[in-house]
This record gives structure tokens, C-alpha cells and sequence, in this order.
């Protein structure tokens, strides 16, 4: 059954010092991969889904970029809104079942610090949310040709766009009591804020006005600097968007450890 | 400070012993000072001070809503205190909060699981916190054996019983084999076979040098299994003794009766309960046993059956701070 632990290799090398973040880690990527059906052949249906509707309906009416198919185009958006969704996904729900069954006792009695607390529960939700990304891009592929002009820019879009939602899903897992009050906060902030990011359209085919309103969306600079990797076009510069993008991770990453330094909801 | 010397057995758990420049001494395995909680208005904790020595049985004993969990989540980093310190093994559980919590295993009153799991990856990964690697699995085995879970080591934690859960949260608290263990209640709701089983590993961990801290509601376990004893009453400690001397100083004896006649005015200052012919008496000695047999037979009262009964931990309980209906250890 070692194919259940893709850590077999690891498990005796790591130092003592280590060994704390190294299995809540562990534990952590363990816990969405037992379940991966759900949390990794899900999403990716999903988002194919919307990819074969979307492009079937509106290949022939809609043209963003020249010599871009819109179904090309579709690529990126839906693999950056599924990694996002994802990533948060994975360290709300996690924090929220502790919380709510009242294991997360086990963890708070243990020496592991905040920051060690943190980089574990980011990393694994980053590790789920580029499997998930890596994933609808490779079934994509079968589909449609989708090219990689500036691929250093995908791989830091989707690092910063997966970092910066595992904070907010901390943070979210932190904040939330009840199951209901993490569902409203992914239905009625993630949502919205995924959708009306640029996933199914260019912004520039937009009114002034919901032009300017897409530009006050964070989301919206991740996705159109991941898609100016693929495509070398992109609605605003890609370094406007990498530090927006790197300005909100920094602040929602100094927001979640001054959390967990203060055991706010955790420890009273 | 008490002095103690340092033990082999000490060494097989890991203590950590600490040293001053005069003298060597072995830390406290808890050293609480002048702890105080207050959740809003309320005052849960009142200035408790309290030291249990390395090696220690000790049980925590009061009333639902005395302190005890309280106290336990402060000692477990769980709740901050509104003033005071508490050390764990000479290590402040605020300022030098990772060592402590390293020397604490805490079994928690609920019965929580992670459902993701079996029963020895739950430990693996616990014992993993605490930065114990594959050098552990052998202690981890043990734990599975000694608290019977051989058969569900492979079993995942949702699909255990009862009394199984609770053996797992019990193995959990164990899983870095930390030198001071807290068990808040944990017989809560399971069958004799488990408590004996339970006790019978844990006075085997005593003996191995490891300090046991213990909150329950049966109260003969406590007397029997525990040295020392505190009892708590509205966040504060009211008795704190060894539990032999605190039967001594806080309870009577009881002698019961089945008179002939009635009894004796003498004897009326030491009635305890009267129904009908029976009455009890509360003796502070047993020597108090000859006068009252002495008052009987000058008044011709013709005994007609006879029983001394020994005090429990139960009768000082209720001395000190059951007078309230209802109350519970």
C-alpha cells in the first residue's frame, strides 16, 4: 500500500527539528489525496465541462485576441479559477472539519509554531491547487492547442495565485465557525470574485465603467497575468499585475500569522 | 523546593532535569503560581497555586464547574491565562511554550477523531508533531498493544466504537511518550474491561518514572490509584494533601446500628441518620467505638446488629465541597 503515501522515500531523512511541519505537511496533502476523487477528478471535470459548453456555444461569436481561438483562450482562465478555488478550498475545509469536530485540539497541543502552522497548510493547498491547474491544462491539451510564450510567468502566476488563496482559505478556516458561514463566505466572496475576473471574457470587451470596477479585483490580475504566459497578450502589464498580486499575498500572509500568533478563535 | 534524586527510570522518558548553581534539583513536573482566569465577568480561576513532583499519581478533583478543565487548558496552551505562570517541566508554557508542550500528552475529555485515518497513521502523525520520527514506531506499537487496539490498528478512526475512540485518544496523548499525562476523565462512558485495562497501562507509565495527572468522576479511582490529591471548589483549591491524609483529617468513620431501644442522649451529639430502629453514628477515632458501647450497655440498650464502616475519598468529597446537591468529582 505504499502507492497511498508518496512519502515512503522521505520519511526517514527528515530531521527532528523539521519533523513537526514536515507530518502536519504530510498529513495535510495525505488528507485531500485519500479523497482525491472528489478534491482532484472533480474539479477537473468540472472545469472541462464549462470548457466544451463555453467553446461549443461561443467559438464562432467571440474573438479576444487575434490569431487566440476563444476555446484557446478559455484554457488559462478556467485552470487559474479551478487552482484558485482549490487552493482555498483545501485549507478552509480543512481547518473548518478540525474545528468543527473538535480535532484540531491536536494539533494546538502540539510545539509546532505559527509559521510552521502556516507553511504547512499553504503548502499543501498550493500542492492542490497547481495538481488540479496541471491537470485541466493536460486534458486540455487533448482538445486544444494552447501555447506557452512566457512560461516563467505562468509558473509564477499560478505559485503566487495558489499561495495567496491557501492564505485566504486559512484564513477563512480560522475565521469560520460553522460549515454554513465557510459555504456563504466561498458562495458570496470566492465566487463572485472568481467569476467576474476575466475567466470567460477579455475586460476590454467590457462598458468603462465595469472596466474599471474588474481593476479593483484582485482576482483579476491573476488570471491575466497567468494568461499573458500563455498568450504574450494580456489586458494590463504583467508586472502591474505581479505586484498586486504580491502586495495582496503579503498582506493577507501578515493578516493570517498575526492570527495564529494571537490564537484568535483558537486559543481564548 | 522538595529535593529529589535523579532515577534510572527517569532517563527512559526523556525528563528534562534542571540545575541551579548551588545544588542540583529535579524541575517540578508542574509548577502553577498564582494562576487566575476570568472569561468576561466571570471568574473561573482564583489565585491557584499547586506543584506536583516528577513521578507523581496525582488526581484533580471537584464539582462540575470547580476549574479543573480550565486549569488543564491553561497547563495545555489551550487558554491564556488572565495572570500567573505555569510551568511544565521547569518550561514556561507561554514564554518557552514549544519544550513544554513537548513534555505534555493531554488526553481531552471529548471524544474527537480525525476521520481521514487509521488508528497507528493517527499516532505516527501526532508523534510526528512532536518531531518523533520512525525511531518512535516502536513506542507507538507499544501504546496500540497496551491499550488493546492491536486488532484496530488498521482500522480507520470513524468506523471505531465507543470505547475504541476513546482508546485511540487515549494512545494520541501517549504517541510522543511525554513524561507528564493528563487524563481529564477519561473512563467517561467506558466499560470496565477498558478502565482496567486503562489503569493497568497508565500505573505501568508511573512506574517507568512518568508523572500522571488525573481528573475523574469515580472517586475510588482516584483513591486508589493517586498519591496526592487536590479538590477544587469555585476555582480555587480547598484541600491539597496525600490522599491517606486527607481520609485521616477530613473523615469519619461511620458506625452503624440496630438497637433494642432508643438511643442514649449521650449519643445524640454523634447521630449521623436515624430510620426507624438503625442509626448511624460519625466517629472521628475508633477509640470513640468503646465509649459508645460502654453508654449502650449502662442505658440497657440491647445492640442487635453492628457495623463500622471506613471512610472514602468519597465522604472528605463531600465534606469539603459536595454540599452542594448534585455535585460530582
Amino acid at each position: 500500500m505504499k502507492w497511498l503515501n508518496p512519502f515512503f522515500w522521505l520519511d526517514d531523512k527528515v530531521s527532528p527539528r523539521w519533523r513537526g511541519v514536515y507530518t502536519l505537511f504530510k498529513k495535510e496533502l495525505l488528507r485531500f489525496w485519500r479523497v482525491a476523487f472528489q478534491t482532484i477528478a472533480s474539479p477537473i471535470l468540472t472545469a472541462l465541462l464549462y470548457l466544451l459548453i463555453f467553446s461549443h456555444v461561443l467559438e464562432s461569436h467571440v474573438k479576444v485576441y487575434d490569431q487566440v481561438s476563444y476555446t484557446a483562450f478559455l484554457v488559462p482562465g478556467l485552470m487559474m479559477m479551478s487552482l484558485l478555488q482549490n487552493a482555498f478550498a483545501n485549507s478552509s475545509s480543512s481547518l473548518i472539519q478540525s474545528k468543527v469536530m473538535g480535532n484540531i485540539v491536536f494539533l494546538l497541543l502540539t510545539p509546532i509554531n505559527t509559521l510552521e502552522f502556516f507553511a504547512a497548510f499553504l503548502a499543501a493547498s498550493m500542492i492542490r491547487g497547481l495538481l488540479v491547474g496541471l491537470s485541466i491544462y493536460l486534458v486540455a491539451l487533448c482538445f486544444v492547442s494552447v501555447p506557452t510564450v512566457y512560461p516563467g510567468w505562468i509558473i509564477a502566476f499560478a505559485l503566487l495565485g495558489s499561495a495567496l488563496l491557501g492564505t485566504f482559505g486559512i484564513i477563512a478556516g480560522i475565521w469560520a465557525d460553522k460549515f454554513d458561514q465557510m459555504a456563504a463566505f466561498q458562495n458570496f466572496v470566492i465566487m463572485p470574485l472568481t467569476f467576474l475576473s476575466g475567466v470567460f471574457y477579455s475586460i476590454h470587451s467590457l462598458p468603462p465603467f465595469w472596466q474599471a470596477v474588474s481593476q479593483l479585483n484582485p482576482f483579476f490580475y491573476m488570471i491575466d497575468g497567468f494568461r499573458y504566459g500563455f498568450f504574450g497578450h494580456g489586458d494590463v502589464s504583467p508586472w502591474l499585475s505581479l505586484a498586486v498580486v504580491g502586495s495582496f499575498l503579503l498582506a493577507l500572509a501578515w493578516l493570517c500569522l498575526k492570527m495564529l500568533k494571537s490564537g484568535y478563535k483558537l486559543r481564548s | 523546593m522538595k529535593i529529589k534524586s535523579n532515577s534510572p527510570s527517569s532517563d527512559e522518558v526523556g525528563f528534562r532535569f534542571l540545575w541551579d548553581s548551588e545544588r542540583s534539583y529535579v524541575a517540578a513536573a508542574i509548577e502553577i503560581s498564582g494562576i487566575t482566569k476570568r472569561f468576561g465577568e466571570f471568574e473561573a480561576l482564583r489565585g491557584v497555586d499547586l506543584r506536583i513532583e516528577q513521578g507523581e499519581f496525582f488526581a484533580l478533583l471537584g464539582p462540575n464547574g470547580a476549574g479543573k478543565s480550565t486549569l488543564i487548558n491553561l497547563l495545555a496552551g489551550l487558554l491564556q491565562p488572565t495572570s500567573g505562570n505555569i510551568r511544565i517541566m521547569g518550561h514556561d508554557v507561554q514564554t518557552d511554550y514549544q519544550r513544554a508542550r513537548s513534555a505534555l500528552g493531554v488526553v481531552p475529555q471529548e471524544l474527537v477523531f480525525d476521520p481521514f485515518f487509521n488508528v497507528r497513521e493517527m499516532l505516527r502523525f501526532q508523534a510526528g508533531y512532536f518531531g518523533r520520527g520512525p525511531e518512535n514506531d516502536a513506542w507507538v506499537d507499544e501504546v496500540i498493544e497496551g491499550l488493546g487496539l492491536t486488532d484496530k490498528a488498521h482500522t480507520n478512526m470513524r468506523k471505531l466504537s465507543g470505547g475504541m475512540k476513546r482508546r485511540a485518544l487515549i494512545a494520541q496523548a501517549l504517541a510522543h511518550k511525554p513524561p507528564v499525562i493528563v487524563l481529564d476523565e477519561p473512563t467517561a462512558g467506558v466499560d470496565v474491561e477498558l478502565r482496567q485495562m486503562l489503569w493497568a497501562f497508565i500505573q505501568k507509565l508511573n512506574q517507568q518514572g512518568h508523572t500522571i495527572i488525573l481528573t475523574t468522576h469515580y472517586l475510588e479511582e482516584a483513591e486508589t490509584l493517586c498519591e496526592r490529591v487536590a479538590m477544587m471548589k469555585q476555582g480555587r483549591i480547598v484541600a491539597l494533601d496525600t490522599t491517606r491524609a486527607l481520609l485521616k483529617s477530613h473523615a469519619a468513620k461511620q458506625l452503624s446500628l440496630r438497637l433494642a431501644g432508643a438511643l442514649p442522649t449521650q449519643l445524640q451529639s454523634l447521630l449521623k441518620q436515624q430510620n426507624g430502629d438503625e442509626v448511624v453514628l460519625a466517629l472521628s477515632e475508633l477509640s470513640q467505638v468503646e465509649m459508645v458501647l460502654s453508654v449502650l450497655r449502662e442505658a440497657n440498650v440491647a445492640i442487635q446488629d453492628m457495623q463500622l464502616q471506613e471512610a472514602d475519598l468519597e465522604d472528605v468529597f463531600l465534606n469539603l465541597v459536595g454540599n452542594q446537591k448534585g455535585a460530582q468529582a
